[in-house]
């Protein structure tokens, strides 16, 4: 009978219900941005990367830490978004000119150097409360609860992207933040065994999504934009998701 | 024709010996000063005047009059000092404020004292004032200066003289209030022209080829047949706003109030001349002297009460009122042009014309400081340290192209960091390197780009940079600063690749 579902499309209808309710639109089909995330979209909700929401990066080492700074400069760039960014961070180590490299332009960034952890929270606030931003990062070391919560709020209202990179934090603990991204470095890889350093090569993990898949993917920065190899779809779920 | 005010503190030094010390009070005191071989006397107290010590005697012979006085050194340029200070402190009752040394003061009190409810009572609360502060003065209100000044020193009952009225106020006065010199004083007291009414009648040419071009000058800048301009310690600011209190303000919602309304005064008369401000200065005059003050800048030119009031507020917390803030003066000492145009009736992110995002930066400016807002342009230096350039406004444009051929790391450390490495044969990059105490084994490796320091900016050695890669996949900027024939080669860490 047609007026029946089955268990399976009514858990999938008020899903859907709930996902609109909570702010993930779906949008109709020209207005959905590309973000060349490629299979890693299937993890989001909607299959859509959440552009209108806070997404929160880790990391330890600075090693780690530029790869992540790589990932989030080339997503940015790939956002496509008029208007200019805001970077705002308490260490500064970021280079302009490596910005290009990877599909932002340097000029259109607004750097604040903030002295203290507060100060760079209240100015990352300030920023996504502002809606002719295109996006704001801010590397910070800690992010309570709270102050996420505020940060999301803030985005809900003026549709900007926001991006947190902790580095050297060493609890994460649970934010408000819709993501957790963990971005390691990965050996390059050249073809047929030429000499030098091949493309940055990242294993970008998604440790938490709400409403989506965390997953883990190999993703190669060449000169068209992102290339993703899927490692696990899905994996085991991470570590430091059970930990938080 | 404006209205001047003229104070005179006679016993200016002497004041503000007693106020340093207030144990000298009524005691016999002298300041002294050398001068061709001789100590004079400067300045002489109440009772040292009392007792026949007036300045311009020989300290030799005051004390032979009066054994206990005491002597004091003078410090050259202390009246000038004292002066300046106390004219600083005149600026909470006009804007233009000057120094009539050795021993005056004088105010444009053009278009003020109805503030204060009159010429009478401004002269009255301004004496009050002086002589809380512990100096006695003299003063008067005159359309001249020099009438002002004549009156200040040699007036005997109306010190507020009338507009248009000074001529006669001047006949009754000794010549000395005429600011001459002691020769043509003396010149005329041998003719019996003890009052400014005996000769002040007399034809110019007569007067000029008796006693010279001085005195008619005096006399055509005291009545007002000549201008004279005073020098004000401070330009007054074109842009100014004032609100004195009629009751010493305290609370930090009369302050909000004040500075509204001031904004609202100010933002009001930029509109009309289609300026905006850049710079603001609000200021409030304590009752016990002080001077509290918040100043802000902003990114663009600005009329907008409602933002300006955000940028204030940030700071309005370290305002102290203690006793209270009598007056409140909002300046704004830098303006530019701003055409009156379209209120936006849709948003232009990213545009000129941001009002958004210039009030944005504006309140972290105002939080943070001017210094914490960055925005780079490429700059043509091969040197990664010179390879960018702060930009000077959000409307600078890029001049020339971001490079994208040479790899750049996207974290450059601010100061390269020293790392040992074991190297095969020269220039050729390292098997191995240690940074803080950990072993890197290179796998894959680029370079090495060589970049000369510019010789014309700094002398600094030639890095041989090489883009390398760990055995982990981490990827490393290193290089080596210094040639191998030249000097011993010293290995740096400068950045970390994505």
């Amino acid at each position: 009978m047609n007026g029946f579902m089955s268990k399976s499309e009514q858990v999938q209808a008020l899903q859907r219900e709930i996902l609109a309710m909570q702010g993930f639109r779906v949008r109709p089909e020209r207005e959905q941005q590309d973000t060349g995330l490629g299979i890693i979209n299937q993890s989001f909700p909607h299959h859509t990367f959440p552009a209108n929401a806070v997404h929160e990066f880790i990391s330890g080492a600075p090693e780690e830490a530029a790869a992540t700074s790589g990932f989030m400069t080339g997503l940015l760039g790939k956002l496509d978004r008029s208007g200019r960014y805001l970077w705002v961070s308490t260490r500064r180590t970021v280079f302009p000119p490596a910005i290009r490299l990877l599909g932002l332009a340097p000029d259109q960034v607004i750097f604040v150097d903030a002295a203290s952890n507060r100060d760079a929270l209240w100015a990352i606030e300030e920023g996504l409360k502002c809606a002719s931003l295109a996006a704001v990062v801010g590397e910070v070391r800690d992010l309570s609860f709270t102050e996420s919560r505020r940060l999301q709020l803030a985005v809900e209202q003026s549709r900007v992207t926001g991006l947190i990179h902790r580095s050297g934090s060493r609890l994460p603990g649970v934010t408000a933040c819709v993501s957790r991204w963990r971005i390691r470095p990965l050996p390059s890889q050249t073809a047929e065994g030429l000499p030098g350093v091949g493309f940055p090569r990242w294993q970008v993990e998604l440790l938490k999504i709400r409403n989506g898949k965390p997953g883990v993917w190999q993703v190669e920065w060449t000169v068209s934009g992102f290339r993703i190899a899927c490692l696990e779809q899905a994996a085991a779920v991470p570590v430091l998701q059970r930990t938080a | 024709m404006g209205r001047y005010l003229s104070i005179w503190l006679p016993q200016l030094l002497a004041d503000r010996t007693v106020l340093l010390d207030p144990d000298l009070q009524d005691k016999a005191f002298v300041l002294t000063r050398a001068q061709r071989g001789r100590v004079m006397i400067l300045v002489a107290s109440d009772a040292a005047i009392r007792e026949g010590i007036v300045p311009g005697l020989v300290l030799a012979d005051a004390r032979a009059v009066l054994p206990g006085l005491l002597v004091f050194g003078d410090k050259p340029g202390q009246a000038e000092e004292l002066l300046t200070g106390l004219a600083l402190w005149c600026l909470r009752f006009t804007p233009v404020a000057a120094i009539d040394p050795p021993d005056g003061l004088v105010l444009d009190i053009s278009g003020c004292a109805h503030l204060w409810g009159g010429e009478v009572a401004y002269l009255k609360e301004l004496l009050h004032r002086l002589r809380q502060a512990g100096y006695r003065a003299r003063a008067a209100i005159a359309d001249t200066i020099g009438a002002a000044w004549a009156l200040a020193r040699y007036g005997q009952d109306n010190p507020v003289i009338s507009p248009g009225t000074q001529l006669e106020a001047l006949l009754a006065l000794p010549p000395a209030a005429l600011r001459l010199e002691p020769l043509v004083l003396e010149r005329l007291q041998k003719l019996g022209l003890y009052r400014i009414g005996h000769f002040i009648h007399m034809p110019g040419t007569v007067l000029r080829r008796r006693f010279g071009p001085q005195l008619t000058e005096r006399i055509g800048l005291a009545t007002g047949q000549l201008i004279e301009s005073c020098e004000p310690v401070l330009p007054a600011p074109i842009y100014q706003e004032r609100l004195p209190c009629l009751e010493p303000v305290r609370t930090r919602t009369a302050i909000d109030i004040a500075l509204r309304q001031l904004l609202q005064q100010l933002c009001n008369r930029l509109l009309q001349e289609r300026k905006g401000l850049r710079h603001a200065v609000f200021k409030g005059y304590r009752i016990d002297g002080a001077l509290e003050q918040v100043s802000i800048g902003t990114n663009r030119a600005v009329r907008d009460v409602a933002h300006l009031l955000k940028l204030f507020e940030q700071q309005l917390a370290t305002i102290t009122p203690a006793l209270g803030i009598e007056l409140f003066v909002l300046e704004a000492p830098v303006v530019e042009e701003l055409p009156v145009q379209q209120e936006t009736l849709w948003q232009d992110p990213g545009g000129e014309r941001d009002t958004q995002l210039a009030g944005l930066l504006d309140r972290i400016a105002g939080r943070m400081g001017e210094g914490a807002i960055h925005r780079y342009l490429p700059a043509e230096h091969y040197w990664p340290e010179r390879a960018i350039k702060a930009a000077l406004s959000l409307q600078d444009k890029t001049t020339t192209a971001w490079r994208t051929d040479r790899p750049r790391p996207v974290c450059l450390l601010p100061l390269p960091e020293k790392i040992t490495v074991s190297v095969p044969i020269p220039d050729y990059p390292p098997l191995s390197f240690t940074s803080k105490g950990q072993l890197h084994r290179v796998k894959k490796a680029d370079g090495p780009e060589r970049v000369e320091c510019e010789w014309w900016l700094d002398q600094d050695r030639v890095r041989d940079y090489y883009y390398v890669e760990d055995e982990q996949g981490a990827r490393y900027w290193l290089f080596r600063s210094g040639q191998y024939d030249e000097h011993t080669p010293e290995w740096y860490l400068h950045g970390y690749f994505a």
